[in-house]
């Protein structure tokens, strides 16, 4: 074998094809301080430690919510916070079934030379803090990759760092017990066509899957969370069978089958629109050896914050919507969506934001 | 698409999807003269263009074989042959819906500084040559890169080398309507263990697949033609068919993707009945397949027709039964369904194998 032999081994196969089951899929939580400030700001809610708590406690204990999903990424304040009658939240989401994930990295910087290309900080020490978060019980992190499509980008060089981060960030947390997440994410912004969006993506996973196996991380034990093959934000949308067909066939030429599940991200798309595009991809007759499934932040929340907009007499509702979407999206990842998930607020408003850092 | 945008894109999915039709797989029948010269050394048989002709219509004109084969990969000059009575043997193939396919590369050279790695030649001119054999009646080609298994073997230089030549080779057909075999064939020779033989080929395939994407080739329109995971030839170590199949498997689906329509293997040094029966074990395994899994043998195919014929006339029918078994046992074994009960020919389970085997 060209992977590495981790004494982790069968639990990362075991956990990240748990992940993958049908029905199921993940909920992103893990926006940072600032980043969940911008989101509390917009529902005119004060950004402090308790109603960051308050808002992950209204989507942990949504009901019906927890069945739909097999893993939720945290931020790190999270992983150690707990509900208002003292449960760790790891355990509210352990005993529903739902693995607790951690996001590691540590954003990004420019690449000096480019224009405007980022890559990807967090390895040092990542060993360690692997180690800290699978003791506190994660069993999978999250490392969020970057780039963008331009007259001359994404650059090779921003290809090939992303995608060596990507692949070192991955053995190291194997190497610690968690399953990593691969997300080279490559942002919707342009007014570029879809073909383009397709040929980026196809260079960008080939790249990574290179670095992957350059670094000799096991493949079983891994799950890809990239972007849905799109036009760009400024380019005239096509219908979700279009979407599924262009991201389907770039993942046929370039994602190995030991990859047990692919979790898209949702990028700008609004609640629906993601939903809708994840539903067209599991209606498509085509080889698919990787469960497809969705990995949301904002397309599983946008709804749900505006219902609560802070207010302890909203959580019941907001819940709901939480619950609305979760149901809308395990369909989804069976196929099975009827479009008939009752509209929250906002449920169909782009959540596109030009540039987009968490 | 990074693949780039080729007149013949349709033609070369179909065709490539058809050479992996179950129940089929492509006869290697490529040897070139030199070599089919030391075959012909084994039986006594004089290497002259009537001997060589006359193999050839034997295989391709064996009652009832052609419908278990969707290619043939030939020679040149066998490209340009007709039977005795003036068909042309392109015309035979078609006729009997085989593909025909024409091996383009021209051997291997020496990479200096290494320990006796090798690159393989034939890009000089290879886009006129590919649209001379389309215009013949080829609709694929084959061309063999080698790599060795040893202390430092292979190295990155020929693991890339022999990548990034497969894949200006594969792109270069596709421009001329022909469906480019990629073969980088690690030779079996060792005394290495399957779990090193897995490695090896599982770091060489993604090189290949780096440089086929580098090089916009569509991957929809190529065949892969891979070693099977094995232990070396001199390992102590002996393995059930069934582990060489999860092996096998395991190294393609962290390699291979999914666009790729049929993995063609090569027989390496295997018997006749070795070869048949991990080809088996590998469509009986259960796990994620995305792509056919059939064979592409050359002396595995042949070596009992070859004994059985022996360069006469009069032992024709008797080599052509010999060579039906094999076919029809192989087609067994793309399905899964293969039992063990071909009529072994004579050397049916003999080794194949020769210590760096050059074609």
């Amino acid at each position: 074998m060209s992977a590495f032999t981790s004494k982790f081994a069968d639990e990362l196969i075991a956990n990240a094809a748990y992940i993958g089951t049908p029905g199921k899929g993940i909920l992103a939580a893990d926006e940072s301080t600032g980043t969940i400030g911008k989101r509390l700001s917009s529902i005119n809610v004060e950004n402090n430690e308790t109603n960051r708590r308050n808002l992950r406690e209204l989507l942990f204990t949504a009901p019906g919510a927890l069945p739909c999903l097999s893993g939720v990424i945290l931020f790190e304040e999270t992983l150690y916070q707990k509900s208002s009658d003292g449960k760790l939240f790891v355990d509210i989401l352990k005993e529903g079934g739902v693995l607790p994930g951690i996001k590691v990295d540590k954003g990004t910087v420019e690449l000096a030379g480019t224009n405007g290309e980022t890559t990807t900080q967090g390895l040092d020490g990542l060993g360690d803090r692997c180690k800290k978060y699978y003791e506190a019980g994660a069993r999978f992190a999250k490392w969020r990759a970057v780039l963008k499509i331009g007259e001359n980008e994404p650059s090779e060089l921003s290809i090939h760092e992303n995608a060596y981060g990507l692949a070192r960030y991955a053995v190291i947390c194997q190497e610690n017990g968690l399953v990593p997440i691969v997300e080279p994410e490559i942002l919707v912004d342009g007014s570029h066509d879809i073909q383009k969006c397709a040929a980026v993506t196809e260079r960008v996973l080939a790249a990574c899957y290179k670095a992957l196996s350059d670094h000799h991380v096991l493949l079983e034990g891994t799950l890809l969370k990239p972007n849905m093959v799109t036009p760009g934000s400024d380019s005239p949308k096509v219908s979700p069978e279009v979407i599924a067909e262009h991201t389907v066939r770039a993942l046929q030429r370039t994602v190995p089958a030991a990859v047990p599940a692919i979790v898209f991200l949702s990028g700008g798309q609004s609640e629906e629109e993601a939903t809708r595009n994840l539903n067209a991809m599991n209606q498509l007759k085509t080889k698919k050896p990787w469960s497809l499934s969705f990995s949301f932040g904002r397309a599983l929340q946008q709804s749900t914050l505006k219902t609560w907009s802070g207010k302890e007499e909203n959580v019941k509702a907001a819940q709901e919507a939480l619950y609305v979407r979760c149901k809308a999206n395990s369909e989804a990842t069976l196929g099975t969506y009827k479009g008939d998930a009752k509209l929250g607020d906002g449920a169909a408003e782009s959540l596109h934001v030009k540039d987009y850092k968490y | 698409m990074s693949c780039f945008k080729s007149k013949f894109a349709d033609e070369l999915i179909a065709n490539a999807a058809y050479i992996g039709t179950p129940g089929k797989g492509i006869l290697a029948a490529d040897e070139s003269t030199g070599t089919i010269g030391k075959r012909f050394a084994s039986i006594n048989v004089e290497n002259v263009e009537s001997n060589r002709r006359a193999l050839r219509e034997l295989l391709f004109t064996t009652p009832g074989a052609l419908q278990y084969i969707s290619g043939i990969i030939l020679f040149e000059e066998t490209l340009y042959q007709k039977t005795a009575s003036g068909k042309p043997f392109v015309d035979v193939m078609k006729e009997a819906k085989v593909l025909p396919g024409i091996k383009v590369d021209k051997g291997t050279v020496e990479l200096a500084g290494t320990n006796g790695e090798t690159t393989t030649i034939g890009l000089d001119g290879l886009g006129e040559r590919c649209k001379k054999y389309y215009e013949a009646g080829a609709r694929f080609a084959k061309w063999r890169t080698v790599l060795k298994i040893g202390a430092n073997e292979p190295s990155q230089l020929a693991i890339h080398e022999n990548a990034y030549g497969l894949a200006r080779y594969a792109v270069i057909c596709q421009e001329n309507g022909l469906v480019p075999i990629v073969e980088p064939e690690i030779l079996v020779d060792g005394s290495h263990d399957i779990e090193k033989c897995a490695y090896v080929t599982e770091r060489v395939l993604a090189a290949c697949y780096k440089a086929l994407n580098d090089h916009h080739v569509i991957l929809e329109g190529t065949l892969l033609k891979p070693n099977m995971v094995t232990p070396g030839s001199d390992s102590k170590s002996k393995v059930k068919p069934e582990v060489i199949a999860e092996h096998t498997v395991r190294a393609l689906q962290r390699t291979v993707p999914a666009a790729v329509p049929a993995v063609v293997f090569l027989s390496g040094g295997q018997s006749e009945e070795q070869a048949t029966v991990n080809l088996n074990a590998i469509n009986q395994l259960k796990g994620k397949k995305p792509w056919s899994l059939t064979f592409s043998y050359g002396r595995a195919l042949q070596q009992s027709t070859l004994k059985a014929w022996g360069g006469k006339e009069e032992n024709v029918e008797k080599a052509q039964k010999a060579f039906l078994a094999r076919a029809k046992a192989n087609s067994e074994a793309t399905l899964g369904g293969y039992k063990g009960d071909a009529q072994l020919g004579e050397g049916a389970s003999e080794s194949l194998h020769v210590e760096d085997y050059k074609y």
